[in-house]
């Protein structure tokens, strides 16, 4: 009886044995196998961030500006990798002598994945698109000015502001164009970027296919498959094992050791997210800038960030990162200084500290940023009481019912100081000479102009400690050596794909 | 008393009203415990500069706007009608896209739990039957330690050797093609398997061991070895159908714990599956997304339980003649 067993047994370990091993041997299709031509190549692309949906003015979410912008979708102009706007479906810009008229040609014999024309019909739909009264863009209130849209032929747009704005062109760049006639555009696409949407499968892959009516140059490979995770882990193992050929931003700094080989490149690129110390300027004791700029000075950001980021990620004492035409290094405004700290919350009036509540979201690095800066504000004699929120709570009480004393979080966006001119903004902070300027920067008329007022902006901002700028996360682009042409800055989340070859 | 239909047809007449019955009373109440949580789903749609127009766009296009009176009369429209609606995030029909899952999380699960119960069911007989022996011993110790280790290191563990190191299974995802790339597929799908293979037949192990044990101790073995009968069929008249009716019942708390539990694995091995549809829904308050996916696994469970327990009155003369009313 027991030898028939262990016949039996056997007989399951054997097959169990040739399946996974006929499963092992057997090719898989997605794999980066050598294709017959490098321009036919398909690339493999991992990401944490999946779109929600496919609508950037439907709530899609920072994934659906990686995966679409540029790619399948343009704009009547391109933000390049080098932050340098550049001329795409528009080829010729004329501005009125008051700023107040925007005159675009419509580039000609560009067809839509549908096959249909691109006409100025389409450009004066995307723009409206965007300003509806229903759009959830995060560009929505960039376009406030505008007062009219007109298309006196088919070739031609006209828009018509109620104030000058010198940054509308560089804030068109982030409007798709879409098809006037597309339905809802959720689950489908109908753009015309050098890829077509061919598959989405939701959890798990999105999948571009080089489109052959292009306008343009056309795409450098043949396929791109976005690869989703929702782990930095798991993520990193598919770059190691060859399931994906690029990391479009790692998150996880500990993980880079491994990579540190002759088969990979770590591209350390120029970032715009910022992690930031928020506090609720409207309310005691943030309320008096001389407490805000006595916890700046007493957080070692340097140390901060090499904790958590070893030698990557910039310092940078404001909310303007280096790519911003207006930046400047601030850090040495509110200096870190135990001594100076000490000194300041005397003045203010807290010579023995006093007691917080850090509102921290429950994602990396907030946690253990928040640990460090209790930590650090315990040398003062301030204590921070930690306590840890979902992304939900986090909107919900800190940012629509500004519910909270101070908080943490990343703001992912280029050229955003611009919100301290707000005092309306969760931030709450309120100076009529920031905001001032900030209104006149955008009236400026030349670029020039306009990063001298803002530079002007900025540091009241700091000198003020509005919020604590802790670090500039780095943009990290991990990639197989394989492969070249691939974006190295994540500006604004876009992530180009159409030059990215693989030898 | 007699009936015009069988008895065991009353029966599954019977426990099928129960399902449904318990489905509804199941979907209310998860209906009113979504509505209770903090949150907005309209959250998911915002992103930090909203203005607060904006904001009250994204609480109407989702509803979180409306009454709640209202919100679950649309809802139970729904219900009715046999519809779970549309997510509130992404505009996908919740049920299409539950259908895909399913093709993952499905075979997953099935697969899984087929060979955990083949290797659990002669490992557990030996570990009983040869209680007193070497290897008996060492069967025992290794399944209580694969209970008490978690699912997700031992995936991370075969990610490390079979994935990193071995370079012969993928690390993780699903191919694009889906099934339509079947070796891809099963390559994507084996260590997870391996996985909870691993940690599923650890503790069915026990289980099977521990029914052993009580049919070997028991004294209608013993007469019917006294009363001529061979180990085997004394083992195989007696004993196997005695043993089977407590892991039957097991099993099927397994297999249905498994269906949404997998959700550690589909982390893991980044799968798209059911389970991490759900994880996603209930961070994002995406209620279509929950109810649905809750919904189907509710069923699941039930249906399981329900089979098991048609299994276990087959099997078990005295529970099947229950149902005729004859007292045995």
């Amino acid at each position: 009886m027991m030898n028939k067993n262990r016949k039996h047994l056997g007989h399951l370990a054997l097959a169990l044995t040739l399946a996974l091993g006929l499963a092992a041997c057997s090719s898989s299709s997605t794999s980066s196998t050598a294709v017959a031509s490098s321009t036919d190549a398909t690339i493999n692309i991992g990401s944490l961030y999946e779109p929600q949906n496919l609508d950037n003015t439907g709530g899609g979410g920072q994934g659906v500006t990686e995966a679409l912008n540029g790619n399948v979708y343009e704009g009547l102009f391109s933000l390049a990798d080098s932050g340098k706007v550049e001329n795409l479906l528009a080829t010729d810009t004329k501005i009125s002598a008051d700023g107040l008229t925007y005159t675009f040609t419509i580039r000609d014999n560009v067809k839509f994945h549908s096959g249909k024309a691109l006409t100025s019909a389409d450009v004066k739909y995307s723009i409206e698109k965007v300003t509806a009264e229903k759009s959830q863009s995060a560009r929505k209130s960039s376009f406030a000015m505008i007062k009219s849209i007109a298309t006196p032929d088919d070739k031609t747009v006209v828009v018509t502001l109620s104030s000058k704005s010198i940054s509308f062109v560089y804030n068109l760049s982030y409007i798709w164009v879409i098809n006037s006639s597309a339905a809802d555009i959720t689950a489908t696409e109908d753009g015309t970027g050098p890829y077509a949407l061919t598959d989405w499968k939701r959890g798990s892959t999105l999948t571009l296919t080089r489109f052959d009516g292009y306008w343009g140059t056309p795409a450098k490979n043949k396929v791109v498959v976005f690869h989703y995770f929702t782990d930095a882990t798991a993520l990193n193992n598919a770059l190691l094992t060859n399931a994906v050929d690029v990391v479009t931003s790692e998150q996880s700094p500990d993980a880079l050791a491994q990579f540190k080989n002759a088969s990979y490149k770590i591209n350390n690129g120029q970032s715009t997210t910022k992690l930031l110390l928020v506090f609720n300027d409207r309310v005691k004791p943030f309320n008096n800038s001389l407490v805000r700029k006595a916890i700046t000075s007493a957080i070692d950001n340097k140390k901060l960030l090499a904790s958590i980021w070893g030698e990557y990620g910039t310092l940078i004492g404001s909310m303007v990162p280096p790519t911003d035409p207006w930046y400047e290094d601030l850090t040495k405004v509110n200096p870190y200084d135990l001594t100076l700290a000490k000194k300041e919350l005397t003045e203010a009036g807290y010579p023995n500290g006093f007691t917080f509540s850090l509102d921290t979201p429950n994602y990396d690095p907030h946690p253990a940023a928040a640990a460090f800066i209790k930590s650090e504000l315990a040398k003062v004699g301030i204590t921070v009481n930690v306590n840890i929120i979902t992304a939900d709570q986090w909107y919900n009480n800190v940012y629509k019912k500004l519910d909270y004393t101070a908080t943490m979080q990343e703001h992912v966006n280029d050229r955003d100081v611009v919100w301290y001119g707000n005092p309306d903004f969760y931030w709450g902070y309120k100076n009529a000479q920031v905001t001032s300027l900030i209104n006149q920067a955008e009236q400026s008329d030349t670029v020039q102009a306009q990063a001298d007022l803002l530079k002007q902006a900025n540091q009241i901002i700091v000198a003020e400690a509005a919020s604590d700028w802790l670090y500039l996360y780095p943009q990290i682009v991990v990639a197989s050596s394989s492969l070249s042409g691939y974006p190295v800055n994540g500006l604004n989340s876009q992530f180009f794909a159409f030059n990215i070859t693989k030898k | 008393m007699s009936s015009k239909s069988p008895p065991i047809v009353n029966y599954i007449v019977r426990r099928l009203i129960f399902l449904v019955f318990s489905l509804f009373l199941a979907s209310i109440s998860l209906f009113v415990l979504l509505r209770i949580l903090p949150g907005d789903p309209a959250n998911a749609l915002l992103s930090v500069g909203a203005t607060p127009e904006q904001i009250a766009a994204a609480q109407h296009k989702v509803g979180s706007d409306l009454p709640l009176l209202q919100q679950f009369g649309k809802w139970i429209g729904q219900l009715l009608s046999f519809q779970m609606g549309d997510s509130l995030i992404s505009n996908a029909p919740v049920g299409r896209e539950i259908l895909s899952r399913l093709s993952v999380t499905v075979p997953l699960t099935l697969t899984a739990f087929a060979i955990a119960v083949a290797l659990a069911i002669p490992f557990g007989f030996i570990a009983a039957y040869k209680a007193k022996t070497w290897y008996g011993s060492i069967l025992n110790s290794v399944s209580q330690l694969g209970m008490a280790v978690p699912v997700f290191w031992v995936g991370v563990i075969l990610v490390f050797v079979f994935a990193l190191r071995l370079r012969v299974l993928p690390a993780g995802g699903f191919p694009p093609g889906g099934w339509g790339d079947l070796a891809g597929a099963i390559r994507a799908l084996s260590l997870p398997v391996i996985t909870i293979v691993l940690v599923m037949s650890a503790s069915l192990i026990r289980y099977v061991r521990s029914a052993t044990l009580d049919v070997l101790n028991s004294d209608y073995l013993r007469t019917s070895r006294a009363l001529g009968s061979s180990f085997m069929e004394a083992m195989w008249r007696h004993g196997l159908r005695n043993a089977a009716s407590p892991v039957i019942s097991i099993l099927g708390i397994e297999l249905a714990t498994t269906f949404v539990g997998a959700v550690v694995v589909e982390s893991v091995f980044a799968l798209p599956g059911l389970g991490s549809f759900l994880v996603r829904g209930i961070s994002q308050h995406d209620y279509p997304v929950v109810q649905g996916v809750l919904f189907i696994s509710t069923l699941a469970v039930l249906t399981i339980g329900f089979l098991a327990d048609l299994i276990q009155r087959f099997i078990d003369p005295r529970l099947s003649r229950s149902l005729t009313g004859q007292i045995s």
